[in-house]
C-alpha cells in the first residue's frame, strides 16, 4: 500500500498534442481518488502514466517514496482493471486470476489458496474452470477485479470499469467496488466520465478538462462549492442552471426578475458588471407547496414542460439569455459535451406540486445558494474557499493560465493538422 | 420440396466427389496392382491380383526412403524456421511503428510473386560456388524465402486482431515484454501460427522445380540420393522394364507421400478453425 503523488505531470504526444498539462494530484494512502471529466480530458492518459503504459513527458510520479517515472509497469506493483477487462481468453478463470502470481513465481499451493480466496470474495467459485468467453459481462468484470486483488499490489487503478455494463449491473458493481475498497483499504485511482460514480465512490474527486486540473475536492465540496463554471456544470444532474445576472447592492437582476442575495456574496460580486448566476434545480421550489418562503425570493414564470417523476417534478422555463453571455454558455456547453437547444431553466419541484404545463407558477428560489461566476474567466466569485478543496486557479493563476494556453495551442495545431 | 432439394444437393455432392477423388482412387488402385498388370496394355480399374508388393518394394528401396527422410527433414526445418522468423517479423509489423514498415511488407509480397523458375539458374551457380549445392540448407534457404512472405502476411493479420490491452494487462500483471509475448500473444495467435506452418510445410513438401535442379544423385563420385526430396526422386524411378515407366511404383510412392499431409491436416484443422480470441474483451 502506498500513496501516489503526481507532481506537475505533463504529457505530450508525438505530434505535440498536450494531453495532460501540469497536473498535480496527491492520492493519500488508502484513499479512493476519482479522475473525472468529459472524453478527451486526459483522465485515462493520467491513469496510464501512473501504471506506466504511457511515458511521462515532464513532472514527477512518486508511488510510496519511489520516483517511478522510468520504471516499467511490472516494476511498479500496481493492479489495473481495464475498460474492456483484457482477460486472457486462452486461460481459465482460475488461471486468469492466477496469472500475476505465476509470473511472480509463487508456489502452486500458495497460488491455489490466494486464487480461491479472491474468487470467494468475488463469488466466482463456480466459474473457476470456465473460459472468459463463456462468462457474462458482470462475471468478466469480476474476473478482471479478481486478477487485481489476488496480488498484494500497492494500489488499484480502474479505467472506466463499469462503462460496458448495463445500468442495473453498473449500480451493483459500483457498490461492490466501494465495499471491496473499504475492506481492503487499498489506495485506488478510478477513472470515469460518469458523475454518479464519481460522487458515490470517491473520497476525493479530481475534475479535469482538456488535460488541466479544475478542482480537487470531496464530492460534497465539489457540489456545494464548485470552483468554476465548468465544475459547476459538470457535477450535478440535472445540471446547474446558468443565467445572465447583474448585481447592484444586494439585488441580483435575473432574466425572470430580481432577487436578494446575502450581503457577503453581493460584496464579492460588486462592480463586476455582467455575471453568470448558477442555481441548482433543487434550489427552486413551487412557492405554493413551500411553507416558509421568507428565506429566499419568489418570482412568477410560465412553465413550458413538466416532467413528473413521483417523488419530484422537473419544470422547464424558457428565457432569453442575451447575447453577452450566450457565447460563454455555448462554449461551456461544448466543454461539457452537451447540446444546448435553447436557454431554459430546469427547476426541480416537490412531487406534491400541482404546477402543470402552460401554467404561470410562482417559483421560490433559495438565494443563499446562488453562485455568481465571472463570465470572462469562469471563476466562481462566491466560492467558499475553506470548503472547496483545492482549486489550482486560486493557488497559482499564472501556472493555470499557462497550462490552458498550451491546451489551446495543442487543440489549434491538431485542428490544423486534421484540416490539412 | 425439401426432399427434392436434398436429392439435388446429394447428387451435386456426389458429382464433385467423383470429379475430385476419382484420380486419387485410381492412384490407390494402381498401387495395389503388380507390375505385370500395369504394363499389360490397359489395366482394369480394380486390381486383378490384390498385392502389397509395391509397398514392400518401395519401402525397402533405399533411394526412396532416403528421399523421404530428406523431404521430412528439409520441410520440417524450413517450416519451423520460417514460422519462427515470420512470428517475430509479423509481431514487429503489427505492433511497432517504424520507418520502412510498408516497404518491408511490399518487398515481402514481391518476393512471394517472383516466379521460382527464374531463380533456378542463378541459384544453381551460387549454390555450387558456396558449396550448398545438393545439401539440406541449399533447399531450406530458398523454401524459407518463398514461404516467409505468406507467413508474415498471415501472422501480422492475426496479431493485429489481438487487442493491445492484452499485452498491457500482462505487463501490469508483472510480465516482461517477452513473457507477455510468449504467454499471451503467441497462444492467442496460435491459429495463425498453425495456418502459416501448414502452408509452409505443404510448399516445401510438394516443391519440385528447386528440388530437382539444386540436387543431384552423383555426390563426389558415389551414387546416392544426396539432398533430393521425394517429388524429385520419383521422376528418376526406374522399374524392372527400362522401356516402360513403373506405373504401380510411382502410384505407390504418391500414396506414401500423401499420407503425412493428410495426417497433418487432420491433426491441425481444429486448431486452425478454433477462434481463440473470443471472450478476451467485452463482446
Amino acid at each position: 500500500m502506498a500513496a501516489i503523488d503526481m507532481k506537475n505531470i505533463v504529457k505530450k504526444y508525438g505530434d505535440g498534442f498536450p494531453a495532460v498539462n501540469d497536473v498535480s494530484i496527491d492520492v493519500a494512502d488508502g484513499e479512493f481518488m476519482i479522475l473525472v471529466g468529459p472524453s478527451g480530458c486526459g483522465k485515462s492518459t493520467l491513469l496510464r502514466m501512473i501504471v506506466g503504459l504511457e511515458d511521462i513527458t515532464e513532472g514527477e510520479m512518486v508511488i510510496g517514496d519511489k520516483v517511478v517515472n522510468d520504471l516499467a509497469p511490472r516494476d511498479r506493483n500496481l493492479a489495473m482493471v481495464f475498460q474492456n477487462y483484457a482477460l486472457y481468453p486462452h486461460l481459465t478463470v482460475f488461471e486468469n486470476i492466477a496469472f500475476p502470481l505465476r509470473l511472480a513465481g509463487v508456489s502452486d499451493d500458495e497460488v491455489d489458496r490466494l486464487v480461491r480466496e479472491a474468487s470467494k470474495t468475488l463469488e466466482l467459485d463456480e466459474h473457476l474452470d470456465r473460459k472468459p468467453g463463456n462468462l457474462s459481462g458482470g462475471q468478466r468484470q469480476r474476473v478482471a477485479m479478481g486478477r487485481a486483488i489476488v496480488r498484494d499490489a500497492d494500489a488499484f487503478l480502474f479505467d472506466e470499469p463499469l462503462s460496458n455494463l448495463d445500468a442495473k449491473l453498473r449500480g451493483q458493481m459500483r457498490t461492490e467496488i466501494s465495499r471491496l475498497q473499504k475492506r481492503l483499504g487499498i489506495t485506488t485511482v478510478y477513472v470515469t466520465h460518469d458523475q454518479t460514480e464519481a460522487m458515490t465512490l470517491g473520497d476525493r474527486v479530481a475534475v479535469l478538462k482538456r488535460g488541466v486540473l479544475q478542482q480537487l475536492a470531496t464530492p460534497r465540496e465539489l457540489y456545494v462549492n464548485p470552483g468554476n463554471l465548468f465544475v459547476a456544470g459538470f457535477i450535478g444532474s440535472p445540471p446547474m442552471n446558468f443565467l445572465p445576472a447583474t448585481v447592484e447592492g444586494r439585488t441580483v437582476k435575473l432574466p425572470f426578475g430580481e432577487v436578494q442575495i446575502p450581503e457577503e456574496h453581493a460584496r464579492k460580486a460588486e462592480g463586476k458588471g455582467l455575471l453568470i448566476a448558477g442555481i441548482r434545480p433543487e434550489h427552486f421550489e413551487d412557492a405554493s407547496v413551500k411553507q416558509d418562503t421568507s428565506e429566499g425570493s419568489t418570482f412568477r414564470a410560465t412553465v413550458d414542460v413538466v416532467e413528473w417523476l413521483g417523488n419530484e417534478a422537473y419544470a422547464y422555463i424558457p428565457f432569453e439569455a442575451g447575447s453577452e453571455v450566450r457565447d460563454q454558455l455555448a462554449e461551456l456547453e461544448r466543454d461539457l459535451e452537451g447540446e444546448s437547444m435553447r436557454s431554459q431553466l430546469v427547476v426541480s419541484l416537490d412531487g406534491a406540486s400541482r404546477v402543470a404545463e402552460g401554467d404561470e407558477a410562482e417559483i421560490w428560489v433559495d438565494t443563499s445558494k446562488i453562485h455568481l461566476f465571472d463570465p470572462a474567466t469562469g471563476e466562481n466569485l462566491t466560492v467558499d474557499l475553506e470548503h472547496a478543496g483545492r482549486i489550482p486557479a486560486n493557488d497559482d493563476p499564472e501556472a493555470l493560465a499557462e497550462a490552458e494556453r498550451r491546451a489551446d495551442e495543442g487543440e489549434a495545431e491538431r485542428a490544423q493538422a486534421q484540416g490539412a | 420440396m425439401q426432399g427434392r432439394t436434398g436429392v439435388g444437393i446429394w447428387a451435386g455432392f456426389a458429382a464433385i466427389m467423383v470429379w475430385c477423388l476419382l484420380p486419387v482412387v485410381w492412384i490407390i488402385m494402381l498401387s495395389f496392382k503388380s507390375v505385370d498388370e500395369t504394363s499389360a496394355g490397359s489395366p482394369q480399374f480394380f486390381p486383378q491380383d490384390f498385392t502389397l508388393a509395391n509397398y514392400g518394394d518401395i519401402l525397402s528401396d533405399s533411394d526412396f526412403t532416403n528421399a523421404l527422410i530428406n523431404s521430412f527433414g528439409i520441410s520440417l526445418i524450413a517450416t519451423v524456421l520460417s514460422v519462427i522468423f515470420a512470428t517475430f517479423t509479423a509481431y514487429a509489423i503489427a505492433r511497432l511503428e517504424f520507418r520502412g514498415k510498408k516497404l518491408v511488407l511490399s518487398i515481402a509480397l514481391a518476393i512471394a510473386m517472383f516466379p521460382v523458375v527464374a531463380l533456378v539458374g542463378p541459384l544453381f551457380d551460387m549454390w555450387r560456388t558456396f558449396g550448398l549445392f545438393n545439401t539440406w540448407p541449399g533447399l531450406i534457404i530458398p523454401y524459407m524465402s518463398f514461404t516467409l512472405p505468406l507467413a508474415i502476411w498471415t501472422l501480422s493479420a492475426f496479431f493485429r486482431e489481438i487487442p493491445w490491452e492484452m499485452e498491457q494487462a500482462a505487463q501490469v500483471d508483472g510480465a516482461t515484454s517477452w513473457q507477455a509475448f510468449r504467454k499471451v500473444i503467441v497462444p492467442l495467435a496460435a491459429p495463425g501460427v498453425f495456418t502459416a506452418a501448414i502452408l509452409t510445410f505443404f510448399f516445401a513438401w510438394n516443391e519440385f522445380v528447386l528440388a530437382i535442379s539444386l540436387t543431384t544423385t552423383v555426390d563426389g563420385g558415389a551414387t546416392s540420393t544426396g539432398a533430393r526430396t521425394v517429388p524429385a526422386q520419383m521422376s528418376f524411378f526406374v522399374g524392372p522394364d527400362p522401356f516402360n515407366p513403373p506405373y504401380s511404383q510411382l502410384a505407390t510412392a504418391s500414396v506414401v507421400v500423401t499420407i503425412p499431409i493428410i495426417v497433418i491436416v487432420l491433426l491441425f484443422q481444429r486448431k486452425i478453425v478454433a477462434g481463440l480470441t473470443s471472450g478476451a474483451v467485452k463482446g
